[in-house]
């Protein structure tokens, strides 16, 4: 009995000593961490997608609150998320405009012919230092999904041999541009809802030749529309993302290989 | 006849030559044609720079273009006439390039842009070089780097041997060997400016034996020049740099190395002839001999053809096709680029129009790799071609960077042989593209 009693005060005494040295340690050893960095990482999404340029979720919070950047920067976050993340910081960016990705062709397997037969790895890049890839156009989607792979949030569907961007499942990382060997992913803002899905520069004849969809440069759209708000580089027409025109120029231009939609 | 060397590299692949098809037939010229268009990047390093504009007149000779950098080359123009237009044209890599159009007067006038230099054995060896540069040279055996760039070795590299690439291991095309038996004076000529300007007294012309006639007419007069014509091993890819210095000299060289970090600089065997035609004739480079070859080719031959003439042009001259071909390629089967189209022209480093039969065109699907080691054995630079196309398949570059992917030279050996038809060398071409990417950010 006596020497259960003994066991217990002994424990209990050194536990005390232990935990005291210990907190008296913490205290004089303490690392001076800024509480917001934490509390910002929480509001932020956590999908580490590196959208904002840094390497991940918590970078980008140190950064926020280390005022290296802001964070509407986050391209995934909820717009009260980030309100919150400004209230805490004690920052006030205004309304950032979200961004979306857009594929700029509309040439799938039916509308663009493929000329060629291609036998090797299934990967844009790869295809593209065979012989330019597959397809009749050289500007156009080549349709080994190498976006659709590199989407972190499984928003680019293939369908028919074309990518395609579903605007309500972007968030606007900015990660599949860099998997285009063409070029053709572009980031608008999300509240432009008309765009012209053509990305070939070489005269209407040469694109009416590879392609049913394709902006022949007819100008009809340019006319209907109002001044600059479609943008012209040669054979190519452009919506003007900082002046769009309205969805109704659609009806009016009568487009007539359906590119601009 | 036997050969002179045993030394002997190892992996290596002995594809069906073809070389029958093309290898009798003398070289033609090529007529005037109405229209070139000369594509102006047509070498390895920094583009040129345009010099004419549209509606110019020019001569035969003239130039059309500047050299935009050091590691560049100057563009010619191919005859007398207007430059009608400037294009964007798909290369032979099916990427947009521009181009040049000259829509020919007919008159083909020269307009020789230099002096002659026929006293070359007292010319001074950085005028030579100089010449070499201006005449807008390049490799003509496929890589097309500027031949003025490998002359001029950075100090501290001592070059003692000079290397004439005859060896033409490429099945089908018979371009160089042609050369070699028509125009053998001038490659030893050339061959000799070559060795003056770099200061050496070593020069080897390595030829495949299976071109005995070439092998003849060359050691028949190269003792004249002091050049050693040595016979090699057919073997396929005798002709890649590393490989020829290491058959000829048993030297080797080093990973991530070059030629001259062994005192080595190699050349091919048609860059000499333009060599010689610079310094002597005073005439930049604005033609090539280029094999147009196939089954389905109805008169395969060799052609002297004008740099910019239309690879469509190329196959009417040889009588187009007898029927429908299954693949068209520019240069050889095994490391040359296959066409979607035919409106790439003819450039410096157009060895070879191939047109491959449906048969010989395999259209397999790709299956795992079963670890048969084929490729280990086949692959001439000692890589491990399986491993590395599982690290570049599952795109782990590090480790594909770790097992020195960039020292494949994408000869095409490992892919040849691999039993489960896994696309070898497309993996380890897009694994390099990945590399240097990541190397220049």
């Amino acid at each position: 009995m006596g020497t259960a009693l003994l066991s217990v005060i002994f424990i209990t005494t050194l536990c005390l000593v232990l935990g005291i040295i210990i907190g008296l340690v913490a205290k004089i050893f303490a690392v001076k961490t800024d509480a917001r960095i934490e509390e910002t990482e929480e509001l932020l999404p956590g999908a580490n997608c590196g959208g904002c340029g840094f390497a991940g979720c918590s970078d980008f919070a140190k950064a926020c609150v280390t005022g290296k950047t802001t964070p509407d920067k986050c391209p995934v976050c909820a717009s009260d998320n980030i309100e919150k993340i400004e209230t805490l910081l004690g920052l006030n960016s205004g309304d950032a405009e979200k961004q979306i990705a857009v594929v700029m062709c509309g040439g799938d397997n039916t509308d663009a012919a493929k000329f060629v037969k291609y036998n090797g790895i299934n990967d844009c890049k790869a295809a593209a230092l065979v012989a330019g890839g597959d397809k009749g156009c050289e500007y156009g989607c080549l349709g080994f999904a190498s976006c659709s792979r590199g989407c972190p949030f499984d928003a680019i569907e293939m369908k028919n041999g074309l990518a395609i961007v579903h605007p309500e499942l972007c968030v606007g990382c900015g990660q599949c541009i860099a998997t285009c060997p063409r070029n053709i992913i572009k980031m608008v803002p999300a509240s432009v809802e008309l765009h012209v899905y053509c990305s070939s520069k070489d005269k209407g004849a040469a694109k009416k030749k590879v392609c049913n969809v394709a902006c022949i440069g007819c100008h009809k759209c340019v006319k209907v529309a109002e001044e600059n708000q479609m943008l012209i580089d040669g054979f190519l027409i452009s919506v003007n993302y900082d002046n769009p025109p309205s969805r109704d120029i659609i009806e009016a231009a009568k487009c007539p290989t359906g590119c601009l939609r | 006849m036997s050969c002179n060397n045993h030394i002997f590299f190892k992996g290596g692949v002995h594809p069906n030559e073809g070389k029958e098809l093309s290898c009798s037939n003398a070289i033609q010229d090529a007529p005037l044609l109405d229209k070139y268009t000369v594509i102006l990047h047509q070498h390895i390093g920094a583009p040129p720079k345009l010099i004419v504009q549209k509606g110019d007149e020019v001569k035969k000779g003239q130039l059309l273009a500047e050299a935009g950098g050091f590691v560049s080359a100057p563009v010619h123009s191919p005859t007398s006439g207007t430059v009608s237009a400037m294009l964007e044209i798909s290369g032979p890599m099916g990427l947009k390039m521009s181009a040049v159009e000259i829509t020919s007067d007919g008159k083909d006038e020269w307009k020789l842009p230099f002096n002659k230099i026929e006293e070359w054995d007292s010319a001074e060896p950085k005028d030579l070089k100089q010449r070499v540069a201006d005449a807008g040279i390049v490799g003509m055996g496929g890589a097309a780097f500027p031949t003025s760039v490998k002359l001029s070795p950075p100090s501290g590299k001592k070059i003692d041997t000079l290397i004439l690439n005859g060896a033409e291991c490429e099945p089908y095309l018979t371009a160089d060997h042609r050369v070699m038996l028509e125009s053998s004076d001038a490659v030893l000529e050339g061959a000799a400016i070559l060795a003056k300007i770099l200061d050496v007294k070593n020069i080897y012309i390595g030829i495949e034996n299976n071109k005995p006639d070439a092998i003849e007419t060359l050691s028949r007069k190269a003792g004249h020049y002091g050049i050693k014509v040595q016979q090699l091993r057919v073997r396929y890819p005798q002709g890649a740099e590393k490989q020829l210095i290491y058959a000829l000299t048993g030297r080797k060289v080093p990973a991530g190395g070059l030629p001259m970090d062994v005192g080595c600089v190699v050349q091919n065997i048609s860059t000499a002839v333009p060599v010689k035609e610079a310094v002597v004739d005073a005439k930049p480079l604005i033609e090539r001999v280029t094999t147009v070859t196939g089954e389905s080719v109805v008169n395969p031959g060799n052609w002297r053809f004008r740099l910019g003439t239309p690879v469509s042009k190329a196959l009417e001259l040889a009588g187009g096709v007898k029927y429908q071909p299954g693949k068209v390629i520019l240069g050889g089967p095994m490391m040359g680029f296959s066409q979607k189209n035919l409106d790439a022209t003819i450039m410096k480093n157009t060895s070879g129009l191939l047109l491959l039969d449906k048969d010989d065109v395999s259209q397999f699907s790709s299956e795992s790799c079963i670890r048969c080691g084929k490729c280990v054995d086949a692959c001439p630079m000692n890589l491990l071609p399986g491993t590395l196309s599982v690290a570049a398949e599952n795109e782990v570059w590090d480790i594909a960077e770790d097992y020195f992917v960039m020292d494949c030279m994408e000869c095409g050996c490992c892919s040849y042989v691999c039993p489960a038809h896994r696309p070898l060398v497309q993996h380890f071409k897009r694994a390099k593209a990945e590399i240097n990417a990541k190397r220049k950010r």
